[in-house]
């Protein structure tokens, strides 16, 4: 019974497996191999007994995680050897149960990252830039309200699902993000902190569980060929700690093997006949990893994208990559063509005009475009590119 | 479970322009609910001003005229509802004409003793 390795759980399946035994063998007659059944029933019975024990305890010990203790507890360790596809079933349960919509966002990012991914307290404390006190706070409030408002742990039924699996899409891009876009202030090297790109990698990690776990989502897929698409820029993204434009970066640095798992993600994501949010942006991230991109292709997906989502943001995307398909003219039309209310203090705008007027030799235009996008503000690195940009205007 | 589904009303609907039929069609949809399984209780309350507040000081009852909150959004109505998780509480009060009127509606567990 050794291999059970739990003591107290062993000697109670024992005794259960001899109650079990008095019970049937009365009824049944005593099997050929007595020792043999009781020791079979015995390990039955732990498995029940290691599964009655999450259900109730928690599922929550999963979720328990907050506190400093060793990577997994005992019982999910024997629960995995013993029964791989339950265990896996129980991960998409949690995924779900993290990011429902009932936890507010911080919560569902922190308890997913906690009870999913490789990450500690203090782990993903430094990435959110809190102190660690606040996220274990953070964590704490957010298990004891799964616990108090019966959150449920399971997978959504088919009504729900549609609503829910958005949801956890959205936990993990924002995950992602989170790494990708968090430039520190004054970073010198070439990449942000090791804390923020644990957050890239835990990320992708939770899209593969995500794909594997839902095989027949395309927006699954479709999530992951984007961050795999992304990320594998990463290397070419930041040259002395300054942005550079991805038409001047230097394509050897890319990664290619990561390129050739978000493709194939991609196709498989198409031949679901996907063509949602993160298929449609994948799509776009794999023409710009292409040795020819094909600038029309891309605005119509940003045409697809933005019908969508009615978002302006991608309007502005899609008159950016008109500009490259037909020219500043055209793209500088589009432009002019997006609500501009909505869009009126975002930076990007400015500097998409500012970019537009400039290859069409209107310095002025440009110049007062720029101004606006620094006036706007963001991080320090886009602020040097935009300042560069004015200095060469003379 | 236990949830209490609470209706709060903010002013955001002209139930007096509203012609009769489509007011009494919204009254007969939260009629309805009340036949749904696990809704257990429910009431539309009586307008905020007919509120009384009461505390007690130094063994001398004391009461306000008024609610307890001077607020605009004011709780209208409410369903005690009974269900295995919160997801089930989440569909029924989606279904209430409130939540796509603009108005509030706010699920609460009950504390289990």
């Amino acid at each position: 019974m050794g291999f059970l390795g739990d003591i107290e759980l062993a000697e109670e399946a024992a005794a259960d497996a001899f109650a079990l035994a008095a019970e049937r063998w009365d009824r049944d007659g005593v099997p050929q191999h007595p020792a043999a059944w009781l020791i079979a029933t015995a390990r039955n019975r732990t498995v029940d007994r290691l599964r009655r024990r999450r259900a109730l305890a928690a599922k929550a010990p999963l979720l328990a995680r907050a506190e400093p203790e060793p990577e997994q507890s005992h019982s999910d360790t024997m629960i995995e050897q013993l029964e791989d596809t339950e265990f896996a079933d129980e991960r998409l349960e949690l995924i779900f149960t993290c990011c429902h919509p009932s936890l507010s966002i911080e919560a569902q990012v922190a308890l997913t990252l906690r009870a999913l991914g490789g990450l500690s307290v203090a782990q993903i404390a430094a990435a959110f830039l809190v102190p660690e006190a606040t996220m274990t706070q953070r964590l704490v409030r957010a298990r004891r309200k799964i616990r108090d408002a019966g959150i449920p742990f399971r997978i959504p039924p088919a009504h729900l699902l549609p609503e829910r699996l958005a949801s956890v899409l959205a936990v993990v891009y924002l995950i992602f993000n989170a790494g990708y876009d968090g430039t520190p202030p004054g970073a010198g090297s070439g990449e942000g902190p090791a804390s923020r790109h644990e957050l890239v990698e835990e990320a992708i990690r939770l899209g593969v569980a995500l794909v594997e776990l839902m095989p027949d989502e395309p927006e699954a897929f479709g999530l992951l060929a984007l961050m795999l698409l992304q990320d594998s820029r990463r290397a070419a993204r930041m040259r002395n700690g300054e942005l550079v434009l991805l038409a001047d970066q230097d394509r050897s640095l890319w990664d290619r093997g990561q390129i050739a798992a978000g493709e194939k993600a991609l196709r498989r994501a198409l031949a679901l006949r996907g063509r949602g949010q993160y298929v449609l942006q994948a799509a776009i991230a794999a023409q710009h990893v292409r040795d020819q991109v094909d600038w029309a292709e891309i605005a119509t997906l940003y045409g697809e994208l933005a019908r969508l989502t009615g978002s302006p943001v991608v309007e502005l995307n899609r008159a950016a990559a008109l500009a490259e398909a037909e020219g500043p003219l055209a793209g500088l039309a589009a432009i002019e063509g997006i609500d501009g209310l909505a869009l009126e203090d975002y930076r990007y705008l400015h500097s998409a005009r500012g970019e537009l007027l400039r290859r069409l030799g209107r310095s002025e235009e440009a110049r007062s475009a720029y101004l606006r996008a620094v006036e706007l503000g963001g991080p320090e690195h886009e602020l040097r590119f935009l300042r560069r940009r004015l200095d060469a205007l003379g | 479970m236990q949830y209490l589904i609470q209706i709060y009303a903010n002013g955001s609907v002209d139930w007096d322009s509203m012609p009769a039929a489509e007011r009494e069609a919204i009254t007969a949809e939260y009629i309805a609910i009340n036949d749904r399984p696990g809704v257990i209780g429910g009431a539309q309350l009586q307008p905020v001003e007919t509120a009384t507040t009461v505390r007690v000081e130094d063994g001398r009852t004391l009461t306000t005229d008024g609610p307890f909150a001077e607020t605009k959004e004011v709780l209208a109505g409410y369903y005690l509802f009974e269900a295995d998780d919160i997801d089930a509480a989440i569909e029924v009060a989606a279904l209430l004409p409130a939540a796509r009127m603009g108005q509030g509606v706010e699920v609460r567990p009950l504390v289990e003793r």
